[in-house]
């Protein structure tokens, strides 16, 4: 697959995520390939980003749970300008927001689409890109086969 | 419902002209304050001694003790110091503030005044400060942006503030054509405003479509142009409002929400928080829409102008975009919107953005827009957003006298 390598050059310029320790199991399962987000027992509610108590209730009972990570596109643009420095060579960026069908959203990119492709509410399917020498892999999405 | 009386009024206001270029010498925002304290004070008619509470933003020279650093060198003792954070609502948000620090008794005149000069004096042993490009984003460890948003690219404000726009044309439909004659009637009304940065130069809706487009479906001349400058008003109790020069515009409603930071993370990304706040503030003050004679409404964004108008009820859910096709937004129209420019053809004066249209509604109300001013303008409805519509503050300003 070639999903990733536009934009998996090593880059200094390019900011990676550093795992914390309270998001540290969400990053470890990107890097298996895996996407494990947060699940509230008392409230019934999966939860993204990670947290340490669940929001609105504050309850103390977050646990990890894999998905499968399918979702549908909330919302999109396709930025004709870079948003910072380290995309000024990376043009277009399809910068997107997936709603999982578990119920939270997800900030990502597309890839593997064209711009005029892109439709509000189609179905997208992970894409893990590993980030090699920094040991990160991040969570793209492009187009589910339909 | 609880709130404020409406006898704290904005007595006096100032706000520099837009440059983009700065025609004075660089100056610290310690001195930027004093500046603007001085030109509102002096227009009040008032004596710096009145003023015993401060609301500010922040101090480039020092990140902490903001309200301390800024007695101590205005030399004016406080009862009542406020340091606000609401991003392009920290304007509005500070009136408020001033004014319920008014009403509760705690002081008798307030200072709320933003520096909006990036022209600093630099140091020539230290390095200097660089600006980053993360801008409305933090990327220090463990924030959420620096770990689930830059790295994806969504930082700044075009991203999100397009997506918005792409998520409302999903729901509601697009008209850009519509949407470009917010940005056209800003610049009719920036024609009659000298200070304004695009004073004297009028667009049509075909140089906003014909303009680059910088995020789909945001048109460069549908975005703010950076200036320097900097504005802000004096709030006062009903004694010194009596001794002052000008018409007082008192502060009769407002509201506040916030709602998330990032707008991924908004549970409706297009019905924003300006919809309660405006609830509140138009209980509050007791009147109705069709009451309010001029608005000014935060436009970082033609997209933001829109939303803006539909959820805080001036017209229908999903309607805004043939609502525009109806209405005129100049200073001569039925339906007067940022009479002054906007920051879409004032320009935008960093921190001091969200101030301007405080400022543009005191002034219709006390009557002094000149060539743009409003007849028999008695009311003005106010907007401040910060973050990417995540934070929302609205006013209503009454005349008073």
């Amino acid at each position: 697959m070639s999903a990733c390598a536009k934009s998996n050059r090593p880059d200094v310029t390019t900011p990676l995520p550093e795992p914390t320790p309270v998001s540290q199991p969400f990053w470890e399962a990107l890097r298996q390939h895996r996407v494990l987000i947060q699940y509230s027992p008392s409230s019934d509610r999966y939860v993204f980003y990670p947290r340490t108590l669940a929001p609105g209730t504050l309850a103390n009972d977050l646990e990890w749970r894999e998905i499968d990570g399918a979702g549908s596109l909330y919302t999109y643009t396709v930025a004709r300008r870079p948003t910072g420095p380290p995309w000024a060579d990376k043009l277009p960026q399809l910068l997107a927001v997936v709603e999982w069908d578990v119920g939270p959203r997800v900030s990502t990119e597309l890839v593997d689409v064209e711009p005029e492709d892109i439709r509000i509410g189609m179905r997208v399917t992970p894409v893990f890109c590993d980030m090699r020498d920094a040991g990160i892999t991040l969570l793209r999405y492009r187009p589910a086969d339909v | 419902m609880t709130g404020l009386r409406g006898e704290a009024a904005i007595v006096g206001i100032a706000e520099l002209p837009a440059e983009k270029r700065q025609s004075t010498p660089p100056s610290f925002t310690l001195d930027q304050y004093a500046r603007l304290a001085k030109m509102v004070i002096d227009d009040a008619g008032v004596k710096p001694d009145v003023v015993n509470g401060l609301s500010c933003h922040g101090i480039a020279e020092s990140d902490m003790f903001a309200p301390a650093t800024l007695s101590e060198y205005l030399g004016l003792p406080l009862d009542f110091g406020d340091r606000v954070d609401l991003g392009g609502a920290t304007a509005a948000g500070m009136v408020w503030r001033a004014a319920a620090a008014v009403e509760l008794g705690l002081c008798e005149a307030v200072l709320a005044v933003v520096p909006g000069s990036t022209e600093i004096p630099r140091s020539e042993s230290r390095p200097g400060r660089t600006l980053g490009w993360y801008g409305a984003s933090s990327n220090n460890y463990g924030s959420p942006q620096a770990e689930f948003e830059i790295p994806y690219g969504n930082v700044g404000q075009n991203g999100p503030y397009a997506q918005i726009a792409q998520r409302y044309a999903a729901e509601f439909g697009y008209d850009a054509a519509a949407l470009a004659r917010i940005a056209v009637h800003q610049r009719q009304n920036a024609s009659a405003h000298p200070g304004a940065v695009f004073h004297g130069k009028p667009i049509t809706v075909d140089d906003v479509l014909n303009s680059p487009v910088i995020a789909d479906p945001i048109h460069m001349l549908e975005t703010v142009m950076r200036v320097q400058g900097g504005a802000g008003v004096l709030i006062a109790n009903a004694d010194v409002a009596q001794r002052s020069r000008h018409r007082p515009v008192r502060i009769k409603g407002f509201g506040e929400h916030i709602r998330f930071k990032t707008p991924t993370y908004a549970d409706d990304l297009i019905r924003t928080p300006i919809a309660r706040a405006a609830e509140r503030a138009f209980a509050m003050a007791g009147l109705q829409r069709s009451d309010i004679d001029v608005a000014s409404i935060y436009d970082c964004y033609t997209i933001t102008v829109l939303m803006t108008l539909e959820d805080a009820g001036f017209c229908a859910k999903g309607q805004g975009m043939a609502w525009l096709t109806e209405h005129d937004l100049t200073f001569r129209g039925d339906f007067p919107v940022n009479t002054a420019g906007g920051q879409l053809s004032f320009g935008q004066a960093g921190m001091a953005g969200g101030m301007h249209h405080v400022v543009d509604g005191a002034r219709q109300v006390m009557g002094r827009s000149g060539d743009a001013q409003v007849v028999d303008c008695n009311t003005a409805f106010v907007t401040g957003n910060g973050g990417i519509m995540s934070e929302q503050v609205a006013l209503i300003l009454v005349g008073g006298r």
